[in-house]
């Protein structure tokens, strides 16, 4: 044994090179052979990934304009502009539900941007360090509880306290003033528009919040302490730099809200009344909304133009986002564009 | 970011694929899909079902509208609808219609100091109340019905189904039988352009609202009244008596009408000094020529079985079952209308 070992070992000193060569190069090898194969799986792979969502985007288009087709072709453009919703005498138009849904969605981000601001503003300027991360979960934790919760809540107990303690006091203190007082007509049953957008912007301000948090948080140290060291008071240091700093992530997380928003069903569904008459924009007003119109009526609607008028509303929101999201990359391109000449 | 939630979506689309397969691989099982009404008396009939035969009875509670849509598809074995089909229209679509249980509307009330049974309303009061042409307690219309009952002078807020629904149907149905006004305005439907109220989704959704609005009416679901003890209102039928809904009186509504003839019956403004106003069977639909035999009497079997021997679970959650005549009327209709593609009958006993 110990002469065999050795000399195994002494063996061929070109072997041992030839071993030792075949050590090295088997996983070269296999690097060379295997490593182009499995990037150009890996990258067809990724790349097919990006295209199929293309063309789910597109097939999602086509198919919801084939659904409706038959309300397209008899209403037009006109849809957008009736309101008269009316399964019996199978007449439709969505403009109930779009104002709906466009007022909802705007009274949310009326009061979840400011408040968003002041939560991410308190969060990484001025809390002390032990508060920021229980807090900071507890509001990441808010966007976790499912939307029937809220609306479930907004119905049961939100809805008689906002009734009672808000619309009532509003309407006695408006009732006669020209435009305002209108604002505040109807019945102060706490379901309509206002209650709907409200209980949207509880559900939205976690999102807008925690992307305002994270991207405050990039913000250079050496630039906010400059600026500190300036004489800056903490506004001026937010506004002036931290703002500006981090303008496309503000912007994206109060689209990301808005999305958001004017998808939201489930909540909606519970506090908006689904009220498909116009009589007036009191924000007291009973409404409906497209989704919550989609929610309710998909289920029972009839073949033919009542479902097709219900795929036109679907059309209208996937617009609306589409419309939104452009907006926003429009306004972030013109945005760096400006910077640009700035500097 | 997004890419994230592709995988569990793909995992989640095999697992449903898994569970599908085998479930559908078995020829006897049955499924059906349709109203949401009768939907938790079915399923425990199916439990039942299975429980003495082993046979699955798979019932969706989709809606009557895309119950009917399924089945005029063929991808059930049976449909479910709460507001029957015209002959006409089942003779288009080659398919059969037969009741399977009773149920009532019933208006509720929240009104402080109102209790159960003490407001009578009519039908065409009902009517203007929903039109938005009454709008306060007080008004002299609701008083002459209920001279010493303590009304307050406040506004009414109605509430009703947001969504299509086949109580809908049956109280818009009453409505138009009753008020000329509402029948020309408004008229009758799953969903109908309603003129004032706030919208709730479901029964649960309508008892929310009125129990959550001061001085407001509803319409509910009988088995929903009786489970949640709402404020319930008494109405005057035909006759003009005033009738407490129960299940005597659902039963006295069906029993009034002529079920040899057809069995397109809608219950509501029956005659009889006992009958219910606003009542409403619920129906199966199935195809007159059965491409899938055995699935067909499969069905025919579980509804067979439910008539005989599914009363009692009917009772006890609030359904009122179909009178004897009806159910003998029901059996002699299978096995004249609904055959194989050879024209066979389909054996079911």
């Amino acid at each position: 044994m110990s002469s065999t070992l050795p000399a195994g070992r002494a063996a061929p000193d070109p072997a041992s090179e030839s071993v030792k060569r075949n050590m090295t190069n088997p996983p070269q090898g296999h690097a060379v052979n295997r490593g182009p194969f499995a990037d150009k799986v890996f990258g067809w792979l990724a790349q097919g990934a990006a295209w199929l969502t293309l063309a789910l985007l597109f097939g999602i288009l086509l198919s919801l304009v084939y659904g409706a087709w038959p309300a397209i072709s008899k209403y037009g453009f006109g849809f957008l502009t009736s309101t008269t919703w009316d399964p019996v005498k199978n007449e439709y138009g969505g403009l109930v539900m779009i104002y709906g849904t466009v007022a909802t969605s705007l009274i949310a981000l009326i009061i979840a941007v400011p408040v968003s601001f002041g939560i991410a503003l308190f969060l990484t300027e001025l809390a002390p360090a032990w508060v920021k991360r229980p807090l900071g979960t507890a509001i990441e934790l808010l966007a976790a509880v499912p939307s029937i919760v809220y609306g479930m809540w907004g119905l049961l107990v939100f809805g008689p306290v906002l009734a009672s303690y808000v619309q009532q006091p509003l309407q006695d203190a408006f009732s006669g003033t020209p435009y305002l007082g209108a604002l505040f007509s109807g019945p102060p049953v706490g379901i309509g528009i206002l209650s709907a957008g409200i209980i949207l912007a509880i559900m939205i301000i976690p999102f807008i919040a925690s992307v305002m948090r994270d991207v405050f948080d990039v913000t250079p140290v050496l630039l906010k302490e400059s600026a500190y060291a300036l004489g800056s008071t903490t506004w001026e240091v937010v506004y002036k730099v931290v703002l500006p700093y981090t303008r496309a992530g503000v912007v994206g997380g109060i689209m990301l809200g808005l999305g958001r928003a004017l998808g939201e069903t489930m909540a909606i569904t519970f506090v908006i009344g689904n009220f498909n008459q116009l009589d007036s924009l009191s924000l007291f007003q009973a409404a409906n909304s497209i989704t919550s119109a989609l929610a309710n009526e998909f289920a029972e609607a009839a073949e033919g133009l009542h479902q097709a008028a219900l795929i036109y509303l679907g059309l209208v929101l996937f617009f609306i986002t589409f419309v939104v999201l452009a907006l926003s990359k429009l306004m972030l391109a013109q945005l760096s564009k400006s910077e640009g000449t700035k500097t | 970011m997004k890419l994230k939630f592709v995988f569990p979506l793909i995992g989640a689309l095999v697992v449903v694929g898994a569970v599908a397969l085998p479930t559908m691989s078995l020829a006897q099982d049955v499924t059906g899909a349709g109203a949401s009404f009768p939907a938790p008396l079915y399923s425990k009939w199916a439990a039942d079902y299975n429980k003495a035969t082993g046979v699955k009875i798979n019932y969706q509670s989709v809606g009557s509208g895309a119950g009917l849509r399924q089945i005029e598809a063929k991808t059930v074995d049976f449909g479910a609808s709460d507001a029957p089909l015209k002959d006409d229209e089942l003779a288009k679509k080659g398919l059969v219609q037969f009741p399977m249980v009773i149920g009532g509307v019933v208006p509720v009330v929240n009104i402080k100091g109102i209790n159960p049974g003490q407001l009578k309303l009519s039908g065409a009061v009902l009517g203007d109340i929903f039109l938005g042409k009454i709008t306060k307690w007080t008004d002299p219309a609701i008083k002459v019905l209920n001279p010493t009952l303590p009304l307050p002078d406040a506004a009414i807020s109605p509430v009703r189904r947001a969504d299509g629904s086949g109580t809908s149907f049956i109280f818009t149905n009453y409505l138009s039988k009753v008020n000329p006004e509402w029948k020309t305005k408004v008229g009758e439907g799953t969903a109908v352009n309603w003129p004032v109220g706030a919208g709730g989704k479901g029964n649960e959704g309508v008892a929310a609202f009125v129990g959550r609005l001061p001085n407001s009416i509803g319409y509910v679901e009988y088995a929903y009244v009786k489970q949640n003890k709402m404020t319930f209102a008494l109405m005057s039928n035909s006759t003009g008596a005033f009738v407490s809904p129960d299940d005597s009186a659902f039963k006295a509504a069906a029993a009034g009408a002529d079920w040899a003839k057809t069995f397109y019956q809608i219950l509501t403004d029956q005659p009889g000094k006992e009958s219910w106003p606003i009542t409403g069977a619920t129906f199966i639909l199935m195809h007159k020529a059965q491409d899938k035999p055995a699935q067909a009497s499969s069905s025919l079997k579980f509804f067979d079985w439910a008539y005989k021997n599914g009363d009692k679970t009917a009772d006890d959650l609030d359904y009122v079952p179909m009178p004897a005549g009806v159910k003998a009327a029901v059996a002699k209709a299978w096995t004249d209308n609904i055959k194989d593609t050879s024209g066979r009958p389909i054996g079911w006993k």
